[in-house]
């Protein structure tokens, strides 16, 4: 059986700048993106022949084509559930490469989030399936959501505001090392947050990822031809997605065990199919809309055990020279939220040694995608 | 205030709660409960169903306090608690809902020192058939 393990590589990634409002439309910030990885990669648009996007990217492939000049597609691929389908969007093209399908992948996200409208204001398009179980009673955002699953954690296994700080914290310590971060000359302390407002308690605004303007792009070739690009390959070593069996997406309520997401299917798959474990792992970028989806994810991906996510944060763990680095560019939080596609272009930036916060000689890297929807990973690795 | 925007698979259970009762659409061969209703068993394929009635018993399993921005009409109750409910009959089945004061009590009602993961809830239902939760008496 063909396998996906190492066949392909990240040879190239870019990225807009990252604001609260850029003037360009979406569709113009996804053509800079991608251009940016393509000559990154130093690959001619001309050679593209597969892309790989989020069913909620509003540029479609006709058009993100036509602009730049890209040759004949045979493959093209979009993932749902937000946030959960940035990793998968790599996986496609890494299966479509190493099956023959395509020879050059291109994963794109371009969004106008900072100065466009909140998804969860527009009550007219609300499936009726689950909304109706929810929002009439006020649980009207994915904060709502998420924080409901974050009070139960902190109720079962003693999970403290100070474990959440201390994810905020880690983020906004490496945005502070990261000039292309929005929250770059922002230091957060204990005390900003433990006297912000609140959200949706038991989450205040720093447990809240940013709202942000920007697009990013990654090329995906395979093993071989990546050998012949500009920068060291960052190889997909495995990728998995992951929908567990009687899930209900954020509003997880309605079987056994609601914290026990997808972060736990994927990673059972992620993991038969790598040569290293957790414990292997350099640096990782855990997709981070809120801070309470670290814990769960710890726990999920097998870094420790089902209740220690929380614990788990203490003694700067994440920060830089900790146990586990976590979103060494700032993440969803503190770089910049656009959908979690600039976690995957910081896993690469750590293999090439070209992170601004460096983990010194990473060769391994976890990419997670959102927790508590129908999600995906990737590991990487040099 | 949102209603609920309902689909084949709910309507049998909002058109229940409107006559006041809290019925929960159960598997006519197998006899498991499922929520949110569907069209087939998941533990038998059986596309049988049939709606129980629950006693309106529960415990608070959850809670959230949303703070705006929010929708106009619930910033102008906000704070306030939104909890979920694990039935009595069937503990993995948690419904979402606002604790009240009294049936048809605003969402802000309840003071929130009461609000607690395992306090006893007893369902009620609004004039327009909503369930919702008042705490039981100690
Ligand atoms: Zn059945």
């Amino acid at each position: 059986m063909a396998t996906l393990k190492d066949a392909t590589a990240v040879v190239g990634i870019g990225q807009t700048a990252f604001a609260k409002q850029l003037p360009e439309s979406e569709k113009a910030l996804a053509c800079r993106a991608i251009l940016a990885a393509l000559h990154d990669a130093g690959i001619d648009p001309g050679e593209v022949d597969g892309l790989a996007s989020y069913t909620m990217e509003e540029t479609d492939e006709v058009e993100v084509a036509k602009a730049l000049g890209l040759g004949d597609l045979t493959f093209f691929s979009k993932v749902g559930y937000g946030g959960g389908g940035s990793c998968a969007t790599v996986a496609h093209l890494a299966a479509a490469v190493a099956t023959g399908q395509a020879s050059v992948g291109v994963a794109w996200r371009s969004r106008k989030r900072g100065s466009g409208p909140r998804p969860w204001k527009n009550t007219g398009v609300q499936l009726p399936t689950p909304a109706q179980w929810t929002r009439p009673f006020g649980l009207l955002r994915p904060v709502d959501e998420i924080a409901m699953l974050a009070r139960r954690h902190m109720h079962e296994y003693g999970t403290t505001r100070d474990h959440l700080f201390n994810v905020a914290l880690a983020c906004r310590n490496r945005a502070n090392q990261n000039p292309a971060a929005v929250m770059y000359e922002r230091p957060l302390t204990r005390d900003m947050y433990m006297t912000s407002r609140w959200i949706s308690e038991p989450l205040c605004l720093f447990d809240n990822c940013l709202e942000t303007d920007g697009a990013l792009a990654c090329v995906i070739v395979s093993a071989e031809r990546a050998r012949d690009c500009r920068h060291r390959p960052v190889y997909v070593h495995s990728a998995a997605q992951g929908l567990p069996a009687q899930h209900h997406g954020m509003v997880n309520y309605w079987n056994d065990d609601p914290l026990t997401g997808p972060a736990w299917t994927a990673a059972r798959h992620l993991w038969k199919h790598a040569d290293f474990g957790p414990e292997d792992v350099d640096v990782a970028q855990i997709y981070d809309a809120f801070t309470a989806l670290i814990p769960l994810s710890l726990e999920g991906y097998g870094f420790c055990g089902r209740g220690e996510g929380g614990a788990f944060t203490e003694g700067g763990a994440l920060e830089s020279g900790g146990r586990l680095p976590l979103n060494t560019s700032g993440g969803g939080l503190s770089e910049a939220y656009v959908h979690g596609f600039n976690l995957i272009n910081e896993g690469v930036r750590q293999l090439r040694g070209t992170s601004t916060a460096q983990v010194p000689d990473a060769a391994t890297c976890l990419v997670t995608a959102g927790e508590g929807v129908p999600t995906s990973a990737l590991l990487l690795r040099t | 205030m949102l209603t609920p925007v309902v689909d084949d698979d709910g309507a049998p259970f909002w058109e229940y709660t409107g006559r006041g009762e809290l019925r929960i659409q159960a598997c006519a061969d197998c006899g498991e409960l499922r929520f949110p209703p569907r069209p087939c068993c998941p533990h038998c394929q059986s596309f049988a169903s049939e709606w129980r009635e629950m006693s309106g018993h529960g415990r608070v399993w959850s809670y959230v306090v949303p703070h705006p921005p929010l929708l106009p009409d619930y910033a102008e109750q906000a704070p306030y608690p939104v909890v979920l409910v694990e039935l009595a009959e069937a503990p993995r089945i948690r419904l979402v809902g606002n604790l009240v004061a009294e049936a048809g009590g605003r969402l802000d009602s309840v003071a929130m020192e009461r609000v607690r993961i395992g306090a006893r809830v007893q369902v009620v239902f609004d004039e327009d058939g909503l369930p919702q939760w008042v705490l039981e008496r100690a």
